[in-house]
């Protein structure tokens, strides 16, 4: 919404200026986006000249060198191309130094060989009107060359470029936002524009409406006018719309762009003498009809459209744009001024659909109140008598009649000091009601207040109320307390806590967070191998997503790591330690919401350490280097985990594993399989995913408690088994440990070795035994049974003999 | 024999005294205290001498082997140092080759930075961390929110349909309802999370992420929310920071206020060479976040589980990560948050 200050003046003038009315308004709740600079600058060198003769430039022949009187004796040689200068004209001239409304800057020139000291002014040149065929000929008598031409035409103005919240189509009009600034400023209203009205009550004759649809269309008024001449509006008229942002159009058109955007109501002018049988229909549109708009395009519409209709069928779109059949031309003679109420969210439906948005819908949308039809009109009669000359034909069609009667609020003083923290006295709040409009009446605990129309929608509870007194008052004087919590309060859950700690040690074990898409492209889980009957591809899928790409919700987070990992690839960066945490979403609880869990996403490439002089071909990030961030992760937790092998159709099937602790799986761990990384344009990668919720609460249950320690001293003893290939190494722990028995303190795996001297198909694994026990020393031979049980549990369960 | 044990000692202490070398100095030892060294075998046939030549003769011989002993020792010493000395002299590296890599450097994304942030000033002012689905009904997204049936931000055009009746939420303000269906009052949350609008340019992604805040109790006022407010302002943006709050419009709160923060790169809009400021392009101030008490028709919803809006009352605020860290850390476009470049991820965190 556009605001000129001057025409704001007309109705409320503060005492700002306009950087610091822009400030009030913003501070009560009026949001000014910008304050723009409309027209000239450079005012002085703007002034009013006079012909005093025209001559054929000696060099061309649609120049004139015109010697023009530019003050009481000064006269300057101004070249003009213009086909209508004439000696005698009073004209607009720019002296040099002017800067013209477009920014640029105009000086003295030698055209064809001629100097000229200026220019004289076309309409667009100066940003009050749009014609550029011809000099601006001012017809006003008696004004003396050299008179600032800011005094006669409004070639520059401050416009303030307002955001006007959905709840307040009342500011969507200049009277509305003058009525604003009187409260917010206290600077006195002007009456309002409508007050009074030359129309009447009545029937119109040869006007018919009939409303065949009142739940869309609340209130039709329309005003028939004789005599219309319909032509170029004066200048001050175009120039007002231009400083607003309108184009001047034609008188008629112009004056119902005028009232709509003083008073907030859109106004459709038809040629009443091309409306058939004089007679309208306002009703759905049947599914398929078409109607040609002003603009000559043939819209097709469904019976979610409001029409209006002549005897010849649809004329115009309800509320959204005119029909080409009965559009005001030059030759119209007769007008039917309609002033309409549309239900606001038909009408956005209807624009949004036929893609038309247009000053008038934008306002109807925001559902105006059927009192406005009238004031509409009133100022719209008293406009087309002034400016077209036309004569108001008796009576005023009015199917609808005005809106339901005025609430009335009572405004408790208590409540509102409870509800902001701070009293403001009950004659302030009446003081400040008052001004926007409301009328009040003292109450017992505070005030009656009624609600006026154009507050209607908006105003309708107690809080509401307070709410206009409060920003009005002024927000920003508010103090400023915390909140005095009884109970005290305030933390994070165990759960929360650990998820933290999980994305710590990510991070502090070198690996960098990454944050993915929730969106992905179906094919992902082809790219993935996901098999037909995979649960992962049960993907939440998007009914109006902004792309194929972004189509369905992630089931699993390796595909945004697949993708960061590729996007740096692509930037020659290979070796890479990320993680990701985040909502996985898999639509198959039968409910309408999906599962919906957090992970945990890890993924490493390249390098597992960086190249130095001392390994200058570190490891690779392989299956083990995986294992050994989840390891930290997992045993830093505290969560007692083991591996077991598994298959995951997008990872390597010999290095692959699901995550268990105790008998529930956490999730996967493995290398990436090579056609996967093929897909993502990677060498190799691996990584794990788990369930983060899962793990989250595991980590957060059970409280550690204290185990003794033993003073005396452990005995460590290496062990080395030759077992069968595919014997898994956790299946000889578990053997040992289960052996040892509780004296038996650790196990740990130091290497493996397959080679000649063990023998096809066999490994051997060498292993570190700790015994201890917590109320003796032990003695060699205690430590030489236990190796003995063991020894025999190997041969026994796994086939497994000692080596020497 | 007394004779003897002296030039024995002479001898033996000459030849000590000689020694260039620890293994030198081993030999000596062998040969001067060993078993069959002369001085050792002369103490051991003492006993076979006349017993008054016994005394004074054996206490020569002791006094020589322990005089010996001593200085032997004190030699291996010196050699030893000398040696050990001379070996570390060989054993020299490079010192300007360059050290072991140590694990990387691992970083948290700027989003989860600016998150954690928020969240911990809020659970310092007392709030718990609340959280909720991000695919979610209609129910919870608009129709307990106070959003009428029209409400344009129900449109397809700014709402991820998944069906008629779910969404993904538009906003983190579900899990306000969601909180007090479990909760009775006073309820005092923060709300971190994803959502979702279908936008994508040069200012929008479609997704995103907000902190969403709701207090409610006996007593909480809009001051109160000033208050609240003016602490978190201060604790990310800066200490001497001051919040204004501007009437505005939102459709679940009543009073609504959009809430700007003193810049923190200029005074008044103005640097200090004088010219305008960039991040709040002159203004002084820069909106972080919309807020207002909880309108009372949100309250309606969830009445019977103790929140009668006669007897309670509350403040929200919402505002989004992305564009706090933006603010805080001079991030000029929003697609890099989304792209992962480790180059960007390496500087946060």
């Amino acid at each position: 919404m556009r605001v000129p200050i001057r025409w704001l003046h007309d109705h409320c003038r503060p005492a700002l200026d306009p950087a610091q009315l822009a400030e009030r308004l913003d501070m009560t709740g009026t949001k000014v986006e910008r304050v723009l600079r409309h027209g000239v600058t450079a005012l002085d060198a703007f002034v009013v000249g006079k012909v005093l003769e025209a001559e054929r430039h000696p060099n061309a022949d649609r120049l004139s060198v015109c010697r023009v009187a530019v003050g009481e004796v000064d006269v300057a040689q101004i070249v003009c191309g213009a086909p209508n200068v004439a000696a005698g004209q009073t004209v607009a001239v720019a002296r040099p130094g002017a800067v013209l409304p477009d920014g640029s800057r105009l000086d003295a020139a030698e055209l064809r060989g001629v100097v000229s000291e200026g220019m004289i002014l076309a309409e667009d040149e100066l940003g009050v009107g749009t014609e550029h065929a011809g000099i601006l000929i001012l017809d006003e008598d008696g004004l003396a060359p050299g008179t600032p031409l800011l005094d006669v035409l409004p070639i520059a103005d401050d416009v303030l470029e307002l955001e006007v919240t959905p709840n307040r189509p009342d500011c969507l009009g200049i009277y509305g936002v003058a009525r604003e600034a009187h409260a917010a400023t206290g600077a006195p209203l002007g009456t309002p524009p409508w007050a009074e009205d030359p129309g009447a009550p009545g029937p119109v004759d040869g006007v018919e409406v009939i409303v065949e649809v009142p739940d869309l269309c609340p209130r039709f008024t329309a005003r028939r006018f004789d005599d219309v001449r319909v032509g170029p509006s004066p200048a001050w008229l175009k120039a007002r719309l231009m400083a607003a942002g309108q184009r001047p159009i034609s008188n008629v058109v112009d004056v119902t762009n005028y009232v709509m955007l003083l008073t907030g109501q859109p106004l459709h002018a038809f040629d009443l003498d091309r409306v058939a049988g004089g007679r309208l229909v306002v009703r759905r549109a049947g599914d398929g009809e078409e109607v040609e708009t002003l603009d000559g395009e043939v819209r097709r519409l469904d019976p979610d459209v409001v029409v209006i209709c002549d005897d010849q069928g649809p004329t115009s779109i309800a509320g959204v744009m005119g029909g080409a059949r009965s559009e005001v031309s030059g030759s119209t003679m007769r007008v039917l001024m309609e002033a309409a109420t549309w239900n606001g969210p038909n009408l956005q439906r209807t624009s949004t659909r036929l893609g038309l948005r247009s000053e008038a819908s934008a306002r109807f949308e925001k559902q105006l109140q059927p009192e406005q039809a009238l004031e509409a009109q009133a100022v719209a009669a008293a406009l087309l008598e002034r400016v077209c000359g036309a004569r108001l034909v008796p009576g005023t069609v009015d199917v609808g009649g005005p809106g339901p009667p005025p609430r009335t609020v009572r405004l408790r003083t208590a409540r509102m000091a409870a509800l902001l923290g701070e009293q403001i006295p009950i004659q302030r709040a009446a003081e400040i009601l008052k001004s926007l409009g409301f009328s009040v009446a003292n109450a017992e605990d505070g005030l009656d207040v009624t609600v006026p129309h154009h507050r209607r929608d908006d105003v309708a509870r107690e809080a509401d109320v307070i709410e206009e007194v409060a920003r009005i008052d002024g927000m920003e004087r508010l103090p400023a307390t915390i909140p005095s919590r009884p109970d005290g309060g305030g933390g994070l859950t165990p759960a929360q806590r650990a998820r933290r700690r999980v994305e710590d040690l990510l991070a502090d074990h070198g690996l960098l967070e990454i944050v993915g898409w929730s969106f992905q492209a179906p094919s992902v889980a082809d790219r993935l191998r996901l098999p037909a009957d995979d649960r992962r591809r049960r993907a939440v899928r998007l009914q109006n997503p902004l792309s194929s790409e972004q189509s369905a919700m992630r089931t699993l987070l390796l595909g945004s790591l697949l993708d960061a990992a590729a996007h740096n690839a692509a930037h020659h960066a290979s070796d890479l330690r990320l993680f990701e945490t985040g909502a996985v979403y898999v639509d198959d609880t039968g409910g309408p919401l999906p599962d919906e869990r957090r992970h945990v996403g890890v993924l490493l490439t390249g390098a597992a350490r960086p190249r130095s002089w001392r390994t200058p071909e570190p490891p690779p990030s392989d299956f083990f280097a995986a294992k050994a961030v989840l390891a930290a992760l997992l045993d830093a937790l505290r969560i007692p985990w083991s591996l077991a092998p598994a298959t995951e159709p997008f990872l390597h099937p010999g290095r692959a594993a699901a995550v268990n602790a105790g008998e529930e799986t956490l999730g996967w761990l493995g290398e990436v399989h090579p056609l996967v990384c093929r897909g993502w344009e990677l060498d190799a990668a691996a990584g794990f995913e788990l369930d983060l919720d899962r793990v989250a609460q595991l980590a957060a249950a059970g409280v550690p408690v204290y185990r003794e320690l033993s003073p005396f001293p452990a005995v460590r003893q290496d062990l080395a088994v030759v077992v069968g290939d595919a014997v898994p190494a956790a299946a000889v722990v578990d053997v040992v440990r289960r052996a040892g028995g509780g004296e038996l303190a650790r196990v740990d795996v130091f290497d493996v070795y397959r080679g000649p001297q063990v023998g096809e198909g066999r490994v051997s694994l060498a292993l570190a035994l700790e015994f201890r026990a917590a109320d003796r020393t032990l003695t060699d031979e205690e430590v030489a049974a236990h190796r003995r049980r063991i020894a025999a549990a190997l041969a026994d369960e796994l086939e497994g003999t000692l080596r020497v | 024999m007394m004779d003897r044990i002296a030039q024995l000692r002479r001898e033996a202490e000459a030849a000590v005294e000689a020694a260039g070398s620890t293994g030198e100095l081993e030999e000596l030892r062998v040969r001067f205290l060993g078993r069959r060294a002369e001085l050792p075998q002369l103490l051991r046939r003492v006993r076979e001498l006349a017993a008054s030549d016994r005394g004074p003769v054996g206490q020569a011989a002791n006094q020589a082997r322990q005089a010996l002993e001593e200085m032997i020792g004190r030699r291996g010493a010196q050699l030893d140092a000398a040696e050990l000395d001379a070996r570390l002299a060989q054993d020299r590296v490079d010192v300007t080759l360059p050290g072991d890599p140590v694990e990387p450097v691992g970083r948290r994304h700027l989003i989860t930075q600016t998150r954690l942030e928020i969240e911990d000033v809020f659970i310092g002012l007392g709030f718990d961390v609340a959280e909720g689905p991000e695919v979610e009904s209609v129910y919870y997204n608009f129709d307990a929110l106070n959003h009428l049936p029209a409400h344009p931000a129900r449109a397809r055009t700014d709402t991820f349909y998944v069906s008629d009746d779910v969404v993904l939420r538009t906003h983190t303000s579900p899990v306000q309802i969601r909180a007090m269906e479990e909760r009775p009052p006073p309820l005092y949350i923060v709300i971190p999370g994803r959502v979702y609008r279908p936008d994508s340019d040069a200012t929008h992604t479609p997704q995103f992420h907000q902190v969403e805040g709701l207090a409610v109790d006996q007593d909480v006022t809009l001051a109160d929310l000033h208050g609240t407010l003016l602490a978190f302002a201060r604790a990310v943006f800066g200490p001497r920071r001051e919040v204004r709050m501007r009437p505005h419009f939102f459709p679940f709160t009543e009073p609504s206020v959009e809430v700007d923060v003193s810049c923190f790169r200029c005074t008044g809009g103005v640097l200090e060479d004088g010219s305008r400021c960039p991040l709040c392009k002159g203004e002084g101030w820069i909106e972080v976040l919309g807020a207002g008490m909880v309108d009372p028709n949100v309250f309606e919803h969830v009445r019977e589980h103790g929140y009668d809006p006669e007897r309670i009352q509350g403040f929200a605020f919402g505002m989004g990560i992305e564009r706090i860290a933006m603010l805080k850390h001079s991030v000029p476009d929003l697609r890099l948050f989304y792209d992962n470049d480790v180059r960007f991820l390496e500087q946060f965190g």
